[in-house]
């Protein structure tokens, strides 16, 4: 990612921050992201967001272990080393349902876990720009990124308008990196110089 | 305005004059302040018990198994009773986390986080039961199936016991899955929030770096759903296969087609009951009494109840075809050395507790007392021991072999290894309830504006309007 330029502001309630977005839409604007200090239903439509296709990948996941088991289980019982176990079949299908259906769920969940936090790009030690601090308390916050074609001053009166306060032009790394939170070390933003300085 | 409200009828989820900041603060400072006496009192107890099963358990370990009373009639006592029991109460916390998310219980918000916890907690206790009771634990790794230099020989895939294995330790992963990926906004919340340089940086590795973007609350609240979907079928399998180790048996009372429903239910029944146990003494202590409320506790005792009598039904039921099926050894094993006979104490003390008792929450009055709740969640784990007990010591005390009829009482490093896992138990539920947010903050936000004192006043207005002038506003509002 890069280090860009964003215009911040603040919302304290969901009902003037959804006109917002639609204002800020259909202006034309370059919507970066809208942070929730927790899931605001509808918001990902009003933002024209497509809906997530993580389930998909659950279910491939779980078809992945519920094969991984059977056939698992079948060559080591029929293949690798045939036991006569008290006269019962080599293949007995209702006595692998069970582990069957566990590693059926295993899979799912641990691949979807993986790959929401790789979606997601969220690990222990990654660190992001937080534009405000309240915004996984109680705030609302719209940003939106600065192209060479929009005027800051223009999309700050923009968003008085449309209701927000606590507005403010912010230079940030728009990605993630190693750091800590404690400490101020967004590397690029010493490092490189901004896109469109 | 939404088009989705909750009637006036129902009651708040969330007392008092609250807005999404003071929800925060409600929840958060007890995590930053210093913790009370109370607190460092009942985790050097929960230490102290800790410790004493640690010395119960090396002292198995070093002079081996025999140590136990456990003998050639009655080879699974207190050890696979307790598992039994651990597991049990485990599934309320995954049955409030997914079944009730699943069937939309808006309740559920205010205690899920704290029983999951419990979930896990739980497991990892009864996790220790069947690997310590091997005998040589230094082999426990014999029961994954690795390929080995012994042929390989691999696991036998037809054995209960093998399918406990891929149960718990799935079950395990799969709850600590998804507490913990509801944790993680609440983490980002407590970073944010955090005044000292160590909480900013514990908690911002804790949080994952989480910056509450919507496309990430979008996949969350799909990962969520899905996780739910996932755990609601694996909570039932759980109990399900811990009931195969029995019910794929041929001893008489152990051998019956009711064991999965049963156990199921007796495993909801006892994790309502210690729900109950630890919201009642957490709202106290960490003042969270406007959160986990009255109306919470009921919803927990309907539960209670209803799973109570859907037990008390099966206990009738294996009555009932102990004589219906003619069988003279189930027959002997119910009525005479069950219902009756010199462990036919513990059939009553388990009747008592689970069958009779609990009747008390058909009541509103009794459903709302904060005390009845709290001595009833008590004499229901007690009940529920006695339940696992009941199962397995009294089908084997009395076998096919009259010569080899035995009695039953637990030696000390046995009982010692139970309070050891209370000690486990209370000291991460302490350490919970001091570093981890017992309410699950963003979700509390997310049904404030439905389901809070304050905004559900507001709704009187629209209680008025007809269901048409409603949509029809709330379509038009931008």
């Amino acid at each position: 990612m890069a280090v860009k330029n964003f215009v911040v502001g603040l919302f304290d309630d969901e009902a003037v921050l959804f006109p917002a977005v639609k204002k800020v839409r259909t202006a034309g604007y370059k919507l970066h992201d809208v942070y929730t200090p927790f899931p605001v239903h509808g918001l990902d439509h009003a933002m024209g967001l497509r809906e997530s296709s993580l389930h998909t990948a659950g279910f491939i996941y779980g078809i992945t272990g519920t094969t991984t088991a059977l056939s698992f289980m079948s060559w080591v019982f029929n293949v690798d080393w045939p036991l006569n176990i008290g006269g019962k079949p080599h293949f007995p299908l209702p006595a692998f349902i069970p582990i069957t259906f566990e590693l059926t769920v295993l899979f799912a969940a641990v691949g979807m876990v993986m790959t929401f936090c790789w979606l997601c790009q969220i690990m222990p030690g990654v660190k992001k720009h937080i534009f405000h601090p309240r915004q996984t308390d109680d705030k609302f916050v719209m940003v939106i990124e600065l192209t060479e074609k929009t005027n800051a001053e223009e999309v700050k009166s923009f968003l008085q308008a449309a209701g927000a306060h606590d507005i403010n032009e912010q230079q940030a790394e728009a990605g993630w990196w190693f750091g800590r939170f404690d400490k101020d070390d967004e590397p690029y933003l010493r490092k490189v110089k901004p896109v469109n300085a | 305005m939404h088009l989705k409200y909750e009637s006036t009828l129902r009651e708040p989820l969330v007392d008092g004059v609250k807005d999404y900041h003071q929800v925060t603060e409600d929840i958060i400072s007890p995590i930053e302040a210093k913790p009370g006496k109370l607190w460092y009192v009942g985790f050097f107890i929960s230490l102290a018990l800790l410790g004493f099963g640690a010395f119960s358990v090396f002292w198995q370990i070093y002079f081996g198994v025999g140590v136990w009373n456990l003998n050639k009639t009655i080879g699974w006592g207190w050890d696979i009773t307790n598992f039994v029991w651990w597991v049990g109460i485990g599934h309320a916390g995954t049955l409030i986390s997914a079944i009730l998310l699943l069937f939309r219980q808006g309740w559920r918000t205010g205690v899920n986080r704290a029983a999951e916890a419990m979930t896990i907690f739980a497991v990892m206790c009864a996790g220790q039961f069947p690997i310590i009771h091997m005998g040589r634990v230094w082999m426990a790794f014999f029961i994954l199936p690795y390929p080995n230099t012994r042929g390989p020989v691999w696991v036998n895939f037809n054995s209960p016991l093998l399918w406990d294995v891929f149960a718990i330790s799935t079950y395990f992963t799969v709850s600590l899955l998804f507490w913990y990926s509801g944790l993680i906004p609440d983490f980002a919340t407590i970073r944010d929030r955090a005044k000292t340089k160590l909480r900013k940086h514990l908690y911002g590795i804790a949080s994952f770096g989480w910056t509450g973007s919507t496309k990430h609350w979008q996949r969350h609240e799909a990962l969520s759903l899905v996780l739910a979907g996932l755990s609601t079928p694996l909570v039932l399998s759980v109990h399900t296969i811990v009931s195969f180790d029995f019910a794929t048996s041929v001893i008489p009372g152990w051998h019956t087609t009711i064991f999965p429903p049963y156990f199921v239910a007796g495993a909801i029944f006892s994790g309502f009951a210690m729900v109950n146990t630890l919201l009642i003494i957490t709202r106290k202590i960490l003042k969270l009494e406007e959160y986990i409320t009255i109306g919470h506790m009921e919803a927990m005792n309907k539960v209670i109840v209803l799973t109570g009598s859907v037990v008390g039904c099966a206990y009738l039921t294996e009555l009932f075809m102990a004589w219906y099926g003619a069988n003279p050894y189930e027959f002997d094993t119910f009525f005479k050395y069950r219902a009756a006979g010199p462990l036919g104490w513990s059939y009553w003390i388990m009747m008592t507790c689970n069958v009779i008792t609990p009747q008390v929450f058909w009541f509103r009055k009794m459903r709302r007392n904060v005390m009845v709740t709290f001595v009833m969640s008590i004499i229901v784990n007690i009940g529920m021991w006695f339940e696992r007990f009941v199962i397995i010591c009294t089908s084997l005390y009395r076998d096919y072999l009259p010569s080899s009829w035995s009695y039953y009482r637990p030696s000390w490093p046995e009982v010692g290894f139970y309070m050891g896992t209370f000690g486990l138990f209370f000291t991460c539920f302490f350490l919970f309830a001091k570093y981890f947010p017992v309410i699950a903050v963003a979700e509390i936000k997310s049904v404030l504006k439905t389901s809070g004192e304050n905004f559900k006043e507001k709704m009187e207005v629209y209680e008025e309007e007809s269901a048409e002038k409603f949509a029809h506003d709330v379509a038009h509002a931008h």
